[in-house]
């Protein structure tokens, strides 16, 4: 998220203690000094771990301690991995293989390139996948290959295993 | 077992071209060897038709002579005639995966006769390595099989001698040349399979029935050797969950790229599992080798990561790696 501070001293201290007290992980803190706002107030970065539900609980508290909440969004999916597909993916319903990824509610497919080169040819698909940690990511490969065996699509997965 | 002078007899069974290959080496060679290995002499030859056996040396260029014209050896002669009469047999016989057969009965009836074995046969070790390991143990006969995988490659060796002290946590590898050749050139060639593949076939890198090869079995095979051996599972040839390459699609070589990626045919053993599978490879990668090269990743725990590339077939290759076995058997004490 993106905070506006007072160029005063203590006010950093002002956006980190709500984060703290509603058990948030900082990760990352960026000074942007030269970031001045007509009102004088200093641009600062904060990236923070913290649980989903208290996101907006945490946005009030900054407000009410004088911070000016400029920006925030939410990073849920931290790991992901390309996979290959090849076969009848889109005869076999493509939605529904996908599916299988989304409807986990832990991880989604980001992207996908598919190439057909023929009706009735085999096509070849890379599908991004991201999850909200590395152990939903390998949940969410073994469900896309188990889905792909029953549909008799190849999945061609990535050498290595740190799924980042 | 030896005889007065001190010299090893030594026989070869199966006189194809690993067998043919391996005794050029060792008469090409054999001042060299001789100075690593102590004086020997090839007592006999054995293939699947008959045999050839000699007291004072077997005529190895004879031999190859009469094997290629008359496509066998001239006596009637099996391993079993000669086992008491050689003290290590080099066994090049054919690979069966599912039997082990005729290389499983040839290693056993050595090793129960105290005579050391050195084989290139992937199929014995596949289907009865634990118990071969037993009967070597217990009769002190050594089994050594460094050309059944990565051919001249060295990999069971290394792992044995140069890194002894490591745990194998995971060996991933490109464990057949076949199936490496092909993939490679369909990145390159943006050709289908069945166009390479035939291509292959004419260079003699395929066989007419490329199912060996293609489906990963050769691969499996050796994934199989290498969990047993290096990283004490107790694996058999089922437990490898395996995909074979027939049905990769020349567009996949272009999406991967796009990522940064090939597709390569990789064995991966770890603690859980064995496969082999086509996999993304990064072309940054180690793994990433072109043509009939295989290679292979090993990760060790107090090694880290240690990389080996190499010819993986070929009859002088594998001549290489069984020569390795016979220099080591008698530098760590050949009965």
């Amino acid at each position: 998220m993106v905070l506006e501070l007072k160029d005063k001293p203590g006010q950093l201290l002002r956006a980190i203690e709500p984060i703290s007290r509603l058990g948030g992980n900082i990760i990352g803190v960026v000074h942007k000094r030269d970031r001045v706002s007509p009102l004088e107030r200093i641009s600062v970065e904060i990236s923070v771990k913290i649980d989903e539900g208290r996101v907006e609980e945490l946005i009030e508290a900054l407000k009410r301690n004088g911070v000016v909440v400029k920006a925030y969004n939410e990073v849920r999916l931290v790991a992901s991995t390309s996979l290959l597909l090849v076969g009848h993916i889109i005869h076999t319903d493509l939605s529904d293989t996908v599916n299988t990824i989304d409807a986990t509610g832990f991880a989604e497919v980001v992207e996908m390139h598919i190439s057909m080169p023929e009706v009735n040819e085999p096509s070849t698909a890379m599908v991004t996948v991201s999850a909200t940690g590395k152990d939903e990511l390998k949940k969410a490969v073994s469900l896309l290959k188990e889905t792909c065996r029953k549909k008799d699509i190849m999945v061609i997965e990535p050498l290595n295993e740190d799924l980042a | 077992m030896k005889d007065v002078k001190g010299l090893k007899r030594v026989a070869i069974a199966g006189f194809g071209v690993v067998g043919r290959g391996l005794a050029k080496a060792l008469v090409t060679k054999k001042d060299v060897l001789i100075k690593r290995a102590g004086d020997y002499r090839i007592a006999a030859i054995c293939d699947s038709k008959g045999g050839i056996y000699s007291e004072e040396g077997v005529d190895v260029f004879e031999a190859i002579r009469i094997k290629e014209k008359e496509g066998r050896l001239p006596e009637e002669l099996t391993v079993e005639d000669i086992i008491d009469r050689i003290d290590i047999l080099f066994e090049c016989t054919p690979t069966n995966v599912e039997t082990g057969e005729p290389g499983l009965s040839h290693i056993k009836l050595a090793l129960e006769n105290g005579v050391d074995v050195i084989t290139s046969n992937k199929g014995p070790l596949v289907v009865g390595y634990k118990e071969l390991m037993k009967t070597a143990k217990k009769t002190g006969a050594k089994l050594m099989y460094e050309a059944t995988v990565g051919g001249a490659m060295p990999i069971i060796k290394l792992v044995k001698n140069e890194l002894a002290g490591n745990e194998v946590l995971s060996i991933k590898g490109i464990l057949n040349g076949t199936c490496n050749y092909i993939l490679s050139r369909m990145e390159q060639e943006k050709m289908p399979y069945s166009q390479i593949l035939s291509e292959a076939q004419e260079l003699g890198i395929a066989e007419a029935d490329p199912t060996y090869d293609v489906e990963g079995i050769d691969a499996a095979a050796k994934l199989v050797i290498l969990a047993n051996s290096l990283m004490n599972s107790n694996a058999t040839f089922s437990d490898v969950e395996r995909t074979g390459i027939s049905s990769i699609t020349p567009e996949a070589f272009e999406i991967a790229a796009m990522k940064g990626y090939t597709i390569r045919l990789i064995a991966e053993a770890t603690r859980d599992e064995l496969r082999v599978s086509p996999r993304l490879v990064p072309f940054n990668s180690p793994l990433c080798v072109y043509g009939t090269l295989n290679a292979a990743l090993i990760q060790t725990d107090l090694a880290g990561e240690v990389v080996v590339m190499g010819r993986g077939a070929g009859s002088s290759e594998t001549a290489s790696a069984m020569l390795s076995d016979f220099v080591e058997l008698s530098r760590c004490g050949s009965k």
